[in-house]
């Protein structure tokens, strides 16, 4: 099948684009933060002042803004939200445009899969701001976004091509998209697990991480948000192995062969089992289980770029 | 003794405690760590001696510890038994625990709903009795229990998601059903390679019949290489095809088989016709036959000076994956020459590298491009004895360089030749470079449990999606007369939920049953406002 170059171009054009419009979104949400800071300590300079100026104890509170009109911090915030969707659509197009130029699933090399999984915790990162309070963290989560799609198309960037046969098969469907969307899943709740050691430790001391902690929400909406994410990301590695293991019982012999990219697969798995068993564990729930699940992310990039780019196995296709 | 008992029952308990298991699981992903930052045996046997010539101090201390073996250690083996052990010690008692709670009933109805972390109440137009028996047809798939306290307020018990423990136990049982299937199959199942050459040639087929037919054979530790099931493979022909960048596009090898009763009851003709393919392995008689590679045979034809002519080709072995420059040794006995004597003074060997589409960086050969575009050799030819009497085994890919060393094998001529070009000793013997013949590597294997393997690990998927996706969640009423003297039937009603694992989730579903339980009768404003709720989310 021949590469439509036109499409590739407008592929390579629309990531970019995508690229960018994160860098903006990313610049919306941590002047969210930072407008937030100060119009919270605004308020309570206020109250100070109220407080000894008039010698009473009634704090004189800035009027409410009138219905229907949002806060500076907010409208950032939700403008954030908005390139963010932007950002995530032409994305999107960059890897539908990558599919219709090489006639084949947009996930068939290093630079494509770090994009897919990129684009997935996105997704699952906005799907996260629509049901729990944590839009705030916009900032946080899309910054290893920008840096991994950045590494991605600069420096692991391949020219739209087929996939050798080895990757014909329907399992690269079934298989790598369980594998991108739990990897882009688990990035997000690695990004709120870390943040909720910050914010835990900041609730235990206040003096800890004092500035980086007012920007967060509370630990208790942190913690649910990881677990919540972890507990739809978790059955889908497990299929993403067990999918794994199926092509490569018809692809390679065999369908568990510890492979370095199915031994840190397993690893990973066993890493995030144990974060689901460490929030039913008495004295385990909390940080610790945080910890584990920010190492069971560690393992998940530890995969995508050390297996891939310092070992060999099997897993290796077109030098990366 | 009874102190030993003490002591085991304390390890027992330490053993099958949730921190130990957990403790296990991080060592079991710290112990599988070494696997993918060592080289392993496994993967690559050459890489690891690289690795120990590189560390001379501690590259045979991590071997003796088994390091470069990971998954075969028993260290590694230590964790993840003890782990299972552990996982049994849990999951046992839990599973007679879930026998008697499925027999149980609903626990009684709290005293106090309204210190549930969900709650609901309103006063209605309808006696107990039919509050409850409106509650019991709304609550269908609940397990429900009705009870009566004093001055005839009734009670109702539900509860439901009994299958997140259901799954729960699923999932730990079958990763045990797991770890057995994946026993098995290394006990009893095999793995050999074998190069076999695809023209086709009736006495070229290859048989499944032994150890012996093998160029590499893994058995499984209660394998002898005896007894193997029986089937025959031929391969008609093969086609790689490549991009112009040189990226491999398709493999294909048309083969023939005969499996079982056919193979054995000799000299049937019945073959079957196959496609083998890369991804696409040919299952027949519980073995899978895989395309693993392929490579070239040069085919050189000798003229002796005695005017008897001789063809030879033996697989090259492909020496650079991405060109399939290859390299050599096709060996020749002299026709007509029966004294041993005689024999070890003119063996003939013609090795070498093979390239499949020629390029010269000055007169050195080397390959641009996989395919047989422009096919050339450069050879070196040798004389004299080539050892195979020797008693030690001959690789087929080279000469024994001991016997160049002894001076008993002599470099008698050197030359590029391309397809159809020949070179002439000085005893007159003129060798010709007359085509390429492929060869494909096949891979066949046998595992006898994968798919008991298989069932096991969507078994594995099922229980996990239960014990994660379903809520165990609970549901009371209590319904208790108010007003009583003036007898209108008036009554409270009060509905609290608890969801036993998880609170997330469970609000919203509460809402709506709390909503379709309180609609019964007419609800009276009693004290201004519909159902009062509170919800902690």
């Amino acid at each position: 099948m021949p590469i439509n170059q036109t499409y590739s171009q407008y592929s390579d054009l629309s990531v970019v684009s995508a690229m960018a419009v994160y860098f903006l979104a990313m610049l919306l949400h941590a002047a969210e933060n930072a407008f937030g800071r100060q119009a919270a300590k605004r308020e309570s300079r206020n109250a100070v002042a109220a407080g000894v100026g008039g010698g009473t104890v009634v704090a004189e509170r800035p009027a409410p803004p009138p219905p229907g009109e949002r806060l500076l911090p907010e409208r950032l915030g939700r403008m954030g939200v908005a390139l963010t969707v932007l950002g995530a659509l032409l994305h999107l197009a960059s890897l539908v445009l990558r599919g219709l130029a090489t006639s084949r699933v947009p996930w068939g090399n290093m630079y494509e899969y770090i994009s897919a999984v990129c684009l997935a915790a996105v997704v699952a990162w906005l799907v996260m701001v629509r049901r729990h309070p944590v839009r705030q963290l916009g900032a946080f989560v899309l910054t290893p976004v920008g840096i991994m799609l950045f590494i991605a198309a600069k420096l692991l960037y391949a020219d739209a091509a087929p996939v050798v046969p080895a990757l014909r098969s329907y399992w690269i469907v079934i298989h790598v998209s369980a594998a991108v969307i739990a990897s882009g899943a688990f990035l997000v709740a690695g990004v709120t697990s870390a943040l909720f050691i910050v914010k835990a430790s900041n609730e235990a001391n206040p003096k800890r991480f004092a500035r980086l902690a007012a920007r967060l929400p509370e630990s208790a909406a942190l913690d649910k948000t990881s677990y919540r994410i972890s507990v739809f990301a978790f059955p889908l590695l497990t299929f993403g192995i067990i999918a794994g293991a199926v092509w490569a019982e018809s692809a390679w012999g065999r369908y568990w062969g510890w492979d370095p990219k199915e031994t840190v697969a397993f690893i990973s798995w066993v890493i995030y089992a144990a974060y689901l068993h460490s929030r039913a564990t008495a004295g385990w729930r909390g940080s610790r289980a945080a910890w584990v699940n920010v190492a069971g992310f560690a393992t998940t990039v530890f995969n995508l770029f050390f297996v891939n780019l310092v070992t060999t196995g099997l897993h290796s296709y077109a030098g990366v | 003794m009874a102190g030993v008992l003490a002591f085991l029952r304390n390890t027992w308990r330490g053993l099958t405690a949730m921190r130990t298991a957990l403790v296990l699981l991080f060592l079991l992903a710290l112990a599988a760590l070494p696997g993918v930052l060592l080289p392993q045996y496994s993967l690559n046997s050459a890489k690891v001696a690289e690795y120990k010539a590189q560390h001379d101090v501690v590259g045979p201390w991590l071997d003796k510890l088994g390091f470069f073996n990971v998954f075969a250690a028993p260290w590694f083996a230590a964790v993840y038994l003890m782990l299972f052990v552990s996982l049994i010690g849990c999951i046992a008692p839990r599973t007679v625990e879930f026998a008697q709670q499925l027999r149980a009933e609903p626990s009684l109805t709290p005293r106090r709903l309204t210190r549930m972390p969900h709650h609901a109440r309103a006063e209605v137009d309808a006696d107990p009795d039919s509050v409850i028996a409106h509650a019991r047809q709304r609550l269908r798939g609940w397990r429900v229990a009705v009870r009566e306290e004093a001055d005839g307020v009734r009670t109702l018990s539900a509860e439901r998601g009994f299958l997140r423990e259901a799954g729960n136990l699923v999932f730990h049982f079958s990763m045990m059903l797991l770890l057995v299937g994946l026993a098995v199959g290394k006990l009893y199942g095999y793995e050999g390679q074998v190069i076999v050459r695809a023209d086709g040639t009736e006495n070229r087929q290859w048989c499944n019949s032994g150890l012996f037919a093998y160029d590499s054979f893994r058995p499984g530790l209660r394998v002898d290489g005896t007894e193997l099931a029986p089937f025959c493979v031929r391969v008609e022909n093969f086609q790689a095809k490549y991009l112009h960048t040189g990226q491999a596009d398709s493999f294909h090898a048309d083969i023939s088989y005969q499996d079982g009763s056919a193979a054995t009851g000799g000299g049937s003709d019945e073959w079957q016709k196959y496609g083998l393919e890369v991804n696409s392995p040919l299952r027949v008689n519980g073995n899978r036959v895989y395309l693993l590679g392929h490579g070239y045979a040069p085919r050189f034809v000798v003229t002796f000076p005695d005017g008897q002519q001789r063809t030879g080709s033996v697989q090259w072995k492909p020496m650079d994956n991405a060109t399939l420059l290859s390299e050599g040794a096709t060996k020749f006995d002299r026709p007509g020459v029966t004294d041993p004597e005689q024999r070890r003074k003119t063996q003939l060997a013609i090795t070498g590298l093979f390239a499949p589409t020629a390029g010269y960086d000055g007169t050195v050969l080397t390959s641009v491009f996989p395919m047989p575009n422009r096919p050339a050799v450069a050879v070196d030819v040798y004389l004299g004895d080539l050892g195979a009497d020797s008693g030690t085994p001959q690789s087929i890919f080279s000469i024994d360089r001991s016997m160049v060393d002894a001076g008993r094998l002599v470099k008698v001529a050197r030359k590029n030749l391309e397809l159809g070009q020949e070179l002439t000793l000085e005893d007159g013997t003129r060798i010709r470079f007359d085509g390429v013949e492929n060869w494909v590597s096949l891979q066949v294997s046998h595992d006898p449990a994968q798919e008991w393997v298989l069932v096991a690990a969507v078994l594995v998927l099922v229980g996990l999606g239960g014990s994660l996706l379903i809520k165990r969640r609970r549901l009371w009423v209590r319904a208790s007369p108010s007003g009583g003297a003036d007898g209108t039937g008036r009554t409270v009603v009060e509905v609290g939920g608890l969801a036993r694992t998880d609170q997330a989730g469970y609000g919203e579903e509460f809402t709506r049953l709390a909503d379709g339980l309180l609609a019964v009768g007419r609800p009276r404003a009693a004290v201004g406002g519909g159902p009062e709720r509170r919800d902690v989310p």
